[in-house]
């Protein structure tokens, strides 16, 4: 409270003196005899000055910012396209503070120079055919320089990549993200959006997750915080229940929205194609790190499950937007590897990163994903560790979780005791 | 001296009925269809307008430069609710960020600009009497001022106000599951846009039909000063840009309000399945940025027209390639259409559409380029006068250039990648929107204020706003490049998660955000001399000459006292450009343009 009462007291007395200074200049001016808008050669002089000072503090400014924080934020590319990035990107740069300091020192070198000299008059110099052509004719040189090589670049990222090219997807919710490896067959599972289940994450397609998914529909959630079609029938249908009419309102749009989906369930069923369950079940989810290998390419593509998300590589300058009900890809070679890079920074503690860098929600800024670029006895050993989509989805301790507890499938609990 | 009034133009007919009524509070203050008042109605609610803004922006710094700490002033402006304990709660961060970005772009710079100095000008340069429809324009301040409260009370309310970024990009924007501000604020802030849109469409009409149609005899489109040209440009992009805007807005409400798929498809949001499907996140985006764009423009060629102007006169010397100059704003105009795709490289756009899109955004660079020599060549061998307004005017060729180059960078889709959605983008349109569109008004301001007020502003008082000011700003966007560089994307509420993965990254960021922060605080207690200035001015600032600035155009032929009608005996009589400065031969070192050619002189 205190606070605020002394911000008002300071205000307040901080107007009345300004008011106070400008009536007395006011005055002293009218005695003088001196209108507003004369500007004396002292004052015109005094600003001439001031633009030169500027100017020198300016460019002292901006060397010392390059000198002090130059490139060194993000350290080196450390991927394939972003070595011939940050080539490009440095011939750009020279090529604009070059311009830069040319038209800031003509500016304000002629606003020092050309001020009002009693005696002096300005120059009549309406146009100039020749002068105009020529800073038409070179900017224009110099862009098509620009955008020849910039396209080059960017055709190069986002071409296509080999065949060989491991498959990952990377997948983003508020506020994390997941990516999932595409296993021994390197084709990533299908999915639908649809079959998400606590158990099922990334919605992948099989038999059993769309099983799953139907009788999660059907019956919900075992704890009653999800209601599924038949407990929300049988409670609407109950003449003994008593609802205020917007609840009511509300299990009715909740009631045909999930009767609808299961519709779609079920035509999804039919369509299914079994034999291509394989390729998702051997596929390998991964949470916090991103495990890639130095040297190799991968073909990324990325699903969003709510909002629109980015993934943002800044060490490898690779960026790609994730897209709700809508695929994204990139391509990426990492080229120096998590070790290599602590050693050109210096700092053992050095970590590349995955941000999410499209606004998404109140936890945006947390929303990361540590990546480890491994050499290859590394990455061996991580793989090792890890189980597919088929043990995590088919063991046992599913089986009795909410979901798949209400009716078990025929086929599910034969793949599970396989 | 009404009998006089009547000339030959009918269509004042209407307006002479007015002179011979006394003028009430109301309808000379507020529901006044004075094109001058109507100007000065819409400097001042910008001026408010960006006055809040500017706050919101200082709060949010306050949280950049020392994330985590409690402050009485941010618990003094935000309360318990949204700042419990002095500290910032991340929701409203996202929602200070999303209100400062919109009001700033539109009502300050779209409504400050276009609106106070179109409406003041048009009519004064051309030789009107007023603009075509004093009523359309009337109607267009009402629904601005309207918008502007809209978007105000939206900072009031439970939920808070819209928290997506000044883009709304959908879903976010459209799910209320998804962040609390896109519930009832989000509705306030399309409704509020709305009203702007349709008031802003009224302007742009009633601005192109008065320059087409009302220019006064011997005012060819050739002999319009620059600024008209500015505003006619910028009338005709937002014709063209702003409806596209409201039905990229009408089709969002419908998805939130209607359950209709247009920008949704296959989502999950808190827990929920939602049965949209076949929408695309990504026509939202086109939609926006085929307004986006121009409105960049809608925002800086008025302050270049003004800048033009005010360079001219007080070089006293003529804007050098009057014809270029047209060209390039005509050029710009143009091209502005074409390039909205640059806002899009990494949405998951097909690559060689973006490849089209860098293209035509480089080309933009050619009449930028040529209207910065330009402007280079005016001051050469010229003899400066600095006003506080020919400071401004130069401050904003320096940012122009300075915002200006980094442009190249985010146009070629290759290096945008790399720091799109960084603070290098921020930096970028700050300096471009922030610096040179705003130091173009306060030129603007400074230099018009006699022919709106009558009476002068205090010229010292002009340079220490103007020195504080550019120190300020810069200190505040320069640094924020390198913030860029280092990686840090923009809208973080902190930068902890650097922590996590790059001790000695965040360490610089903390350093930066810190310097930037104490510059933001500096410019903004600089913009208190300004804003001191003009309210004492407007009362007690001594009395205006009639030409103060020894300009040529006609707004400094009309008496210092405002009468309806503006001029009171006949319209001037245009017989020459607007740029004879020092012209040799001639006795002054400025021509009006209403002074007939002398004898064998030739028009420029």
């Amino acid at each position: 409270m205190s606070f605020k009462l002394i911000t008002i007291i300071v205000i307040v007395l901080g107007v009345l003196a300004v008011s106070q200074l400008v009536r007395l200049y006011e005055l002293s001016s009218k005695l003088r005899n001196r209108r507003e808008e004369d500007i004396t050669n002292r004052d015109n002089k005094l600003n001439a000055n001031l633009m030169l000072t500027f100017m020198i503090l300016f460019y002292a400014g901006f060397i010392y910012l390059m000198t002090e924080y130059g490139w060194t934020g993000r350290g080196d590319a450390a991927s394939i396209h972003g070595e011939t990035t940050d080539w490009l990107l440095n011939l750009n740069f020279i090529i604009i503070i070059a311009v830069f300091f040319l038209t800031n020192t003509l500016l304000f070198g002629f606003a020092w120079k050309y001020v009002r000299k009693p005696g002096v008059k300005a120059y009549f110099y309406p146009h100039d055919n020749k002068l105009e052509l020529i800073w038409t004719v070179v900017p224009a040189i110099v862009l098509a320089v620009i955008i020849i090589l910039g396209l080059k670049t960017w055709n190069g990222i986002t071409g296509e990549s080999s065949k060989e090219a491991i498959r990952i997807e990377l997948f983003s919710k508020q506020f994390d993200w997941t990516a999932r490896y595409s296993g021994e067959d390197n084709v990533l599972g299908k999915y639908d959006y649809k079959l998400t289940t606590a158990e099922n994450e990334l919605a992948l397609m099989t038999e059993a997750t769309l099983d799953s998914a139907i009788r999660y529909m059907e019956f919900g959630k075992s704890d009653s915080t999800v209601l599924g079609i038949k407990l929300l029938e049988n409670k609407l249908n109950n003449p003994k229940n008593m609802f205020i009419p917007e609840d009511r309102e509300k299990m009715e749009t909740d009631l045909d929205r999930k009767t609808r989906l299961l519709r779609l369930l079920y035509q999804m069923k039919a369509r299914h194609n079994y034999k291509l369950d394989a390729s998702a079940y051997d596929d390998i989810l991964q949470k916090d790190t991103l495990h890639l290998l130095k040297g190799k390419e991968y073909e990324i593509s990325f699903r969003a499950k709510d909002v629109i998300h980015s993934a943002y590589f800044p060490h490898f300058r690779a960026q790609i937007n994730t897209v709700p009900g809508q695929v994204t890809r990139m391509k990426l070679t990492p080229s120096i590897s998590t070790k290599e890079m602590r050693e050109k920074k210096d700092n053992p503690k050095f970590n590349f990163v995955l941000m999410c860098n499209k606004i998404c929600g109140s936890a945006h800024y947390k929303m990361k994903m540590i990546v480890v670029v491994d050499t290859p006895e590394q990455y061996a050993a991580w793989m090792k560790s890890k189980t597919t989509f088929k043990d995590d989805y088919l063991k046992p301790a599913a089986a009795v979780s909410d979901s798949t507890s209400v009716v078990p499938a025929a086929d599910s609990t034969k793949l599970a005791v396989k | 001296m009404s009998a006089i009034t009547h000339d030959t133009h009918g269509h004042h007919d209407a307006h002479d009925h007015h002179d011979h009524h006394e003028e009430t509070f109301i309808s000379k203050y507020i529901f006044s269809q004075d094109h001058k008042m109507i100007g000065k109605q819409f400097l001042i609610t910008a001026v408010f307008m960006g006055l809040v803004a500017m706050l919101l922006s200082l709060l949010f710094r306050i949280q950049l430069a020392w994330p985590g700490e409690s402050s009485d002033f941010l618990s003094l402006f935000l309360g318990e609710t949204w700042a419990p304990g002095g500290i910032l709660k991340e929701n409203m961060y996202l929602g200070l960020v999303t209100i400062h970005g919109t009001i700033m772009v539109f009502f300050l710079l779209t409504g400050g600009l276009s609106g106070t100095f179109s409406n003041l000008l048009i009519p004064l340069q051309i030789g009107a009497r007023d603009m075509a429809s004093g009523f359309l324009n009337m109607v267009s301040y009402w629904l601005f001022a309207g918008s502007s409260v809209i978007m105000l009370v939206s900072l009031f309310i439970e939920t808070g106000p819209a928290m997506a970024g000044w883009t709304i990009y959908p879903p976010l924007s459209a799910l209320p599951q998804a962040i609390e501000g896109s519930g009832l604020g989000m509705t306030l802030w399309l409704l509020s846009m709305t009203l702007f849109i349709a008031g802003s469409l009224i302007g742009s009409l009633n601005y192109i039909v008065t320059v087409l149609n009302l220019r006064t005899t011997g005012m060819s489109m050739t002999r319009m000063p620059l600024t008209i040209w500015a505003f006619f440009v910028t009338a005709i992009l937002g014709v063209l840009s702003f409806p596209v805007l409201l039905s990229a807005a009408v089709l969002l409400m419908m998805d939130r309000l209607a359950g209709t798929s247009f920008y949704l498809s296959d989502i999950i949001v808190g827990g929920e399945m939602l049965e949209n499907h076949g929408g695309s996140p990504l026509l939202y985006q086109h939609l926006f940025w085929f307004l986006g764009h121009p409105e960049v423009y809608i925002v800086l060629l008025p302050a270049l027209g003004l800048s033009s102007e005010v360079i001219s006169t007080n070089a006293r010397k003529p804007i050098f390639g009057y014809r270029a100059m047209i060209g390039s704003i005509l050029a710009i105009g143009f091209l502005s259409f074409i390039v909205w795709g640059h806002h899009m490289f990494v949405t998951g756009m097909n690559p060689f559409l973006g490849s089209v899109f860098v293209f035509t955004t480089l080309l933009i660079a050619i009449p930028s380029a040529v209207k910065v020599f330009n402007y280079l060549t005016t001051l050469w061998r010229g003899s400066i006068v600095f006003t506080p307004a020919m400071l401004f005017a130069v401050g904003l060729v320096s940012t122009f250039i300075t915002g200006g180059v980094t442009g190249i960078i985010l146009a070629d889709s290759a290096l945008d990648i790399a720091v799109h959605d960084t603070y290098f983008v921020v930096a970028h349109f700050h300096i471009v929107m922030g610096m040179s569109a705003v130091f173009g008004m306060f030129a603007g301001v400074y230099h018009w204020f006699p022919k709106m007020y009558g009476r002068m502003m205090n010229t010292r008082l002009g340079y220490a706003h103007f020195w504080v000011t550019l120190v300020g700003a810069y200190g505040v966007f320069f640094p924020m490049h390198f913030v860029g560089l280092a990686g840090a994307p923009r809208r973080y509420y902190d930068y902890s998660v650097y922590n996590e993965f790059d001790t000695n990254t965040y360490e610089m960021m903390l350093d930066l955000n810190v310097i930037i922060t104490v510059f933001a605080i500096i410019a903004a207690l600089g913009q208190m001399i300004f804003l001191f200035n003009f309210f004492y001015s407007i009362f007690r600032g001594p009395v205006a000459v009639q030409n103060p600035w020894k300009s040529n155009t006609l707004e400094w032929t009309t008496p210092v006292e405002h009468v309806h009608g503006n001029w009171p005996g006949a319209l001037p009589v245009v017989h020459r450009w607007p740029y004879d400065y020092s012209k040799p031969g001639a006795e002054e070192d400025y021509i009006l343009q209403t002074v007939p050619l002398a004898e064998g002189e030739e028009e420029h």
